[in-house]
């Protein structure tokens, strides 16, 4: 069991997929202005990424290596079509406000990256744990970025006002900088530079 | 007529340049941006990329997959607008293969330098979110290969700008654990509220 609690627990921190890997940056960036679309983002690739591993690691002993990418794309993006029906049925107000960004999920390097560096050499059970971790570690940085982006520009989570904003009578005067993508740059560089000092084996020297 | 496409390429590369304004294909932007190198022979496989399949993804949209595309073979009322997403990626990862293949038996060198991040340009963003931004704004044939040119090339521009950047950045006395990727998002984003300047001027 150590193997598949290795798998799960790795990419939370110390392979974490965004902050060490770098996969995975544009959705993190343009989906983090709320907390809620970020939760319902992060579901989203958690159940792309550990089922297209497992699918990919299935086929992956008859599947000629020079189509790969093709076999690869294809099984990804029916997943994220299934997703993306899920959610105009089921949560429709947030699919809305995701728009193209669900489309988006196909070209995230997350599920593209796993397919091939992780599900390609290893069976379907821990490929699948390996997808549920990476998820994981995706949703841990973007919930993050989302908390520090929506309470200080407008000054809310999760749609509830936590800071009382100055046009509605409140104290708080927000920050609009956190709303536009510029900050989300600059906010997933510190999460990086926190992560570093926490753990410095993971400094890079240049 | 000319202004007109010339008005397009330059909005294009500047004004709605994909990777500092709509923030597409970071994660190739950000991890091969290490030297001004191998940014050129990327950005010069991007501009191709987009160049080709933009314009083939407008005439599988205008012909076979809009609703009322499919009047000519009989069936006015098919609307396929669904599988949208499915046929960009397969013909954005049939060209990517195609062109890999070509770089590993003409240009051994450049192949050897993108390595892993030539697969990577399938799940580069920047591409689909061209071709998805190609079928939102209705862009003719001509339209949609000018617009394919000048996305690819402002991206280009912004890998070659980001890479010229780092490899100054090698002087610099950078706090420990920020060294790497950390200071890169920091100067990504720097260099995103520079461009952020170019939004809203009207052409």
């Amino acid at each position: 069991m150590g193997k598949y609690y290795k798998a799960l627990t790795e990419p939370l921190f110390e392979k974490n997929p965004i902050a060490v890997q770098i996969l995975g940056i544009c959705s993190a960036l343009a989906v983090t202005t709320r907390m809620n679309t970020a939760l319902v983002m992060s579901l989203a690739v958690i159940a792309v990424v550990s089922l297209s591993s497992l699918s990919v690691s299935m086929i992956r002993k008859g599947m000629p290596g020079s189509i790969r990418i093709i076999v690869e794309m294809t099984i990804i993006a029916s997943l994220v079509i299934i997703v993306d029906q899920f959610l105009k049925a089921y949560a429709y107000e947030t699919s809305k406000q995701l728009s193209i960004f669900v489309g988006l999920i196909i070209t995230n390097c997350i599920v593209m990256g796993r397919a091939e560096v992780f599900a390609l050499k290893n069976p379907p059970g821990i490929s699948f744990v390996d997808g549920v971790g990476n998820g994981i570690g995706y949703s841990i940085l973007l919930i993050a970025v989302a908390f520090f982006r929506e309470l200080l520009g407008s000054g809310k989570l999760m749609g509830i006002t936590i800071l009382k904003l100055q046009t509605e009578g409140g104290w708080y005067l927000p920050n609009g900088l956190f709303l536009l993508a510029p900050s989300g740059f600059i906010l997933v560089g510190l999460f990086i530079w926190a992560l570093r000092t926490w753990k410095p084996q993971l400094r890079e020297e240049e | 007529m000319i202004e007109h496409y010339l008005g397009l390429f330059i909005k294009a590369v500047f004004i709605e340049n994909l990777a500092l304004a709509f923030f597409l294909g970071m994660c190739t932007f950000l991890a091969v941006s290490k030297n001004a190198e191998s940014a050129v022979g990327l950005g010069i496989a991007v501009v191709a990329v987009m160049t080709i399949t933009i314009p083939v993804n407008n005439v599988i949209y205008t012909h076979i997959l809009k609703k009322g595309a499919l009047a000519w073979a009989g069936l006015p009322d098919a609307d396929l607008t669904f599988i949208g997403l499915i046929t960009y990626i397969a013909v954005i990862a049939a060209m990517v293969q195609i062109l890999e293949m070509f770089l590993d038996k003409y240009l051994p060198v450049l192949h050897s330098t993108l390595g892993i991040f030539l697969p990577l340009i399938t799940v580069n963003c920047a591409i689909l979110g061209g071709s998805l931004f190609m079928v939102e704004r209705n862009y003719t044939f001509p339209e949609s290969v000018v617009y394919g040119f000048g996305a690819g090339t402002g991206w280009a521009l912004a890998i070659i700008a980001l890479a010229g950047i780092r490899e100054k950045m090698k002087y610099s006395d950078v706090p420990k654990g920020l060294r790497g990727m950390g200071i890169t998002f920091i100067v990504a984003g720097l260099m995103a509220i520079a461009f952020m300047l170019f939004s809203g001027i009207q052409l």
